[in-house]
């Protein structure tokens, strides 16, 4: 059996997030008393050399990111993006579950590097229960002390997925629509209330203690060469062990499987995998071999994303299911640009056609071109992604397809 | 300054030059939607998009910077397919009864979809259904027709404060509404009919006008709105020598005062004018009976009257109260005559009431 490698859940119940004492018992918060001793800018530097990219999807250099933030006479803010609306991921939650401490942590180390006391935490809606964690734990780190004056606030989604959007979720927490905004200007330099602001994903943030705490070659030296450290995967589906693990990102997807999941269910052959969550792309058998880092990934057309991974045994329905996905992205769109508000809808509707037996060739084709627009002209990622899953699978699982057209 | 190749040609513009600027500036035609200099922007009805060299994606030309040495193609084989795809998925969506609409001539979408030869959508299934009695005298609202562009909405909010409207629901069920989707009467509308004004088809039109005349069968007569003394622009639309709507010109040059914004009366207070009931010789009363007469008899008569009451009871014993429908100027006259050729300070205005 393969190992994982923990480093973020390496105290995972055996600390209670709630309370700042255990987590200090454990090495915490000296991370945030490093940076804090640091030059602002050497901060960023250290930040940048550790390699860490960003864990929600995008794979940005938070170092890099952080840099962008001119420091002027204005407010500035830090926003952890804990929407976590992709179907099949839970890391983010697993972490503020098992380790808010250090997402606390890491927030207030981005406060030192960019001169602010602010800090949003903007949490999925579907997760009140930790809404609570979050709370008791912001209080119990403020009256330790270990946060000094860096304050942080939750607030709530309402269950749109597009929050996940950097910008759709500063829309958000001003009390607007969840409805994306067009980029340039990036949050860095025009973000919460018009003010310079950092928004990184919750394992973003988690990984900066132990950075601080261990170095940067440290961090550096785990995992791929260009996409470093550990990765929080959640297994969901046709898997013997569907639940979470956090392993190098050098790791493979065959090895996530196999040896951590157990592989497939009931003995039952292989069909597909797709990872990063419904917007991923459908992975075939032959590709399992792929290290999970973000380039390995992009390299075979997929995207590492979130780090969902959820596997399709040999009787599963692909149609059947990426006409499920369209139903999901049809639903989710917030209806601001013209390619997803109506795209999503059609793609829905040709995918049922499709599943329903009902189509031609001539469908296949409107699908692929719709596909290509809705990728080259939509506003934000989601109309973006949207139809990854379309092409993945008329790319890899086309026989599929053409069983179901008449 | 900042030098780009716009479609094989090179331009200089200043920094922070937005590219659908530059793009124009190169003597490209780029269509548009949601964009509208007038309105906060958008960058969401992506037919503005552009082909920058080196970005993945195509980028929309209302929202992007100009950067130095941008190589871009406004017209190239995926601009082309993008702009196309979207002018079907929008007809797919749009009450396409061109025959008996309002707009027909003046419309966006048919515009556009003569340009780019698209005769018919592919992805016609189910359209939508958005429809809804709005029992306002002035505002047409056919969102069956809305291609949800926001230029109402930023209109409403930017142009006249009022912020009646917004977009309600997500995905494809996103629409147009007011406060939780009742009437426009029971909002905070005060139907000065500037969305009509920004919307780019026909789902917002003047129920005043509907079934007068479109846009190509009248004539515009540019002149100077009677209701007050602002001064605001506004085209009367002239059609057989009647006038069957009015409509705002947004040239700064041409409408200095509002830039075609009006109010209420302004856009739909119009059809006092072929009004069979209005006066349109002076009346003098003898008898306790009005008759007709001509204005020199009428000016005279009130002259002489004028005098005579002067001469009788002195200057003060007449007072004189003027409009706010006249024009500054006109006012000023009035008070003037009071002054100086009655005597008298004895001048008020109903616009001090």
């Amino acid at each position: 059996m393969a190992e994982e490698q923990r480093v973020l859940l390496k105290y995972a119940d055996q600390i209670d997030p709630k309370i700042a004492e255990d987590y200090i018992k454990v090495g915490g918060y000296k991370g945030l008393e490093k940076a804090r001793s640091m030059d602002r800018k050497a901060l960023i530097e250290e930040v940048k050399k550790s390699g860490l990219r960003g864990r929600g999807g995008a794979g940005f250099n938070a170092g890099m990111k952080w840099s962008f933030v001119p420091i002027l006479d204005e407010d500035r803010y830090v926003v952890c993006n804990f929407d976590e609306g992709e179907p099949g991921t839970y890391k983010d939650r697993i972490i503020c579950e098992k380790n808010a401490q250090a997402l606390l942590e890491g927030m207030a180390i981005c406060g030192a590097a960019i001169a602010s006391n602010h800090g949003y935490i903007y949490c999925r809606g579907e997760y009140p229960f930790v809404v609570e964690t979050l709370k008791e734990g912001i209080q119990s780190a403020k009256a330790s002390g270990a946060l000094g004056d860096f304050n942080i606030e939750v607030r709530m989604g309402a269950g749109a997925y597009v929050c996940g959007e950097e910008t759709a979720l500063i829309e958000s927490i001003e009390g607007h629509r969840g409805e994306p905004r067009f980029k340039p200007p990036f949050p860095g330099v025009a973000g919460l209330w018009a003010h310079p602001t950092v928004v990184n994903n919750v394992e973003t943030f988690a990984c900066l203690p132990y950075i601080l705490t261990n170095g940067a070659e440290w961090f550096a030296g785990i995992g791929a060469a260009k996409y470093p450290g550990t990765k929080v995967l959640t297994l969901t589906g046709d898997v013997v062990n569907a639940t979470y693990f956090e392993v190098p990102t050098d790791y493979n997807l065959r090895d996530v499987i196999y040896k951590l999941g157990g592989g497939v269910k009931g003995g039952k052959k292989l069909k597909a995998v797709q990872v990063g969550g419904t917007s991923g792309a459908f992975i075939p058998e032959q590709n399992l071999d792929t290290p999970i880092d973000f380039d390995s990934m992009s390299a075979i057309g997929a995207s590492l994303g979130s780090g969902a991974v959820f596997v399709m045994d040999e009787t599963r329905d692909i149609v059947d299911i990426v006409t499920r996905i369209s139903k999901f992205f049809e639903h989710e769109s917030c209806g601001k640009c013209n390619p997803c508000r109506e795209g999503t809808w059609r793609c829905r509707e040709i995918m049922e056609k499709i599943n329903a037996g009902k189509a031609g060739q001539k469908d296949i084709d409107n699908l692929m071109i719709l596909s290509r627009v809705m990728k080259n002209a939509a506003l934000c990622g989601l109309g973006q992604a949207a139809p990854i899953p379309i092409d993945s699978t008329l790319q890899h699982f086309a026989y599929e397809y053409s069983c179901k057209l008449n | 300054m900042l030098k780009l190749t716009i479609n094989d040609k090179e331009i200089e513009v200043p920094r922070g030059t937005m590219l659908l600027d530059a793009c124009q500036q190169a003597g490209a035609d780029i269509p548009t939607f949601c964009y509208d200099p007038d309105l906060k922007l958008a960058g969401s009805c992506r037919m503005c998009v552009v082909e920058v060299q080196g970005r993945r994606n195509l980028q929309a030309s209302c929202v992007t910077p100009c950067e130095n040495n941008m190589i871009v193609d406004t017209e190239s084989a995926n601009v082309v397919e993008a702009r196309k795809i979207i002018l079907e998925l929008l007809l797919a969506r749009h009450k396409l009864n061109c025959m008996v609409c309002e707009k027909v001539g003046a419309c966006k979408l048919q515009e556009y979809c003569y340009r780019y030869d698209v005769k018919e959508s592919r992805f016609a299934g189910e359209a939508a259904h958005f429809t809804r009695e709005d029992p306002n005298p002035f505002i047409e609202r056919d969102y069956d027709k809305c291609i949800m562009c926001t230029r109402c909405v930023r209109a409403c909010e930017g142009i006249t404060g009022a912020q009646a409207i917004n977009v309600k629901d997500r995905g494809h069920h996103a629409k147009i509404s007011t406060i939780f989707d009742g009437k426009l009467a029971d909002s905070s509308c005060v139907f000065c009919g500037q969305c009509i004004m920004v919307c780019p088809v026909g789902a917002l039109t003047s129920k005043v006008s509907m079934g007068k005349g479109r846009p190509f069968e009248y004539e515009k007569v540019l002149t100077t709105c009677t209701y007050c003394g602002t001064g605001c622009m506004l085209e009367l639309n002239v059609k057989d020598d009647t006038v069957v709507g009015v409509t705002s010109n947004r040239d700064a040059q041409l409408s200095p005062v509002n830039k075609g914004a009006l109010c209420v009366k302004g856009r739909f207070g119009w059809d006092f004018i072929h009004y069979k009931d209005r006066l349109t010789t002076p009346l003098i009363r003898e008898n306790g009976q009005l008759r007709e007469a001509s204005w020199d008899e009428a000016l005279d008569y009130a002259a002489n009257r004028l005098n005579a009451v002067k001469a009788q009871h002195g200057p003060d014993s007449i007072a004189l109260f003027s409009s706010a429908r006249v024009t500054n100027e006109e006012n000023y006259l009035a008070q003037k005559m009071a002054r100086v050729a009655i005597g008298t300070n004895n001048v008020d205005h109903c616009a001090r009431l």
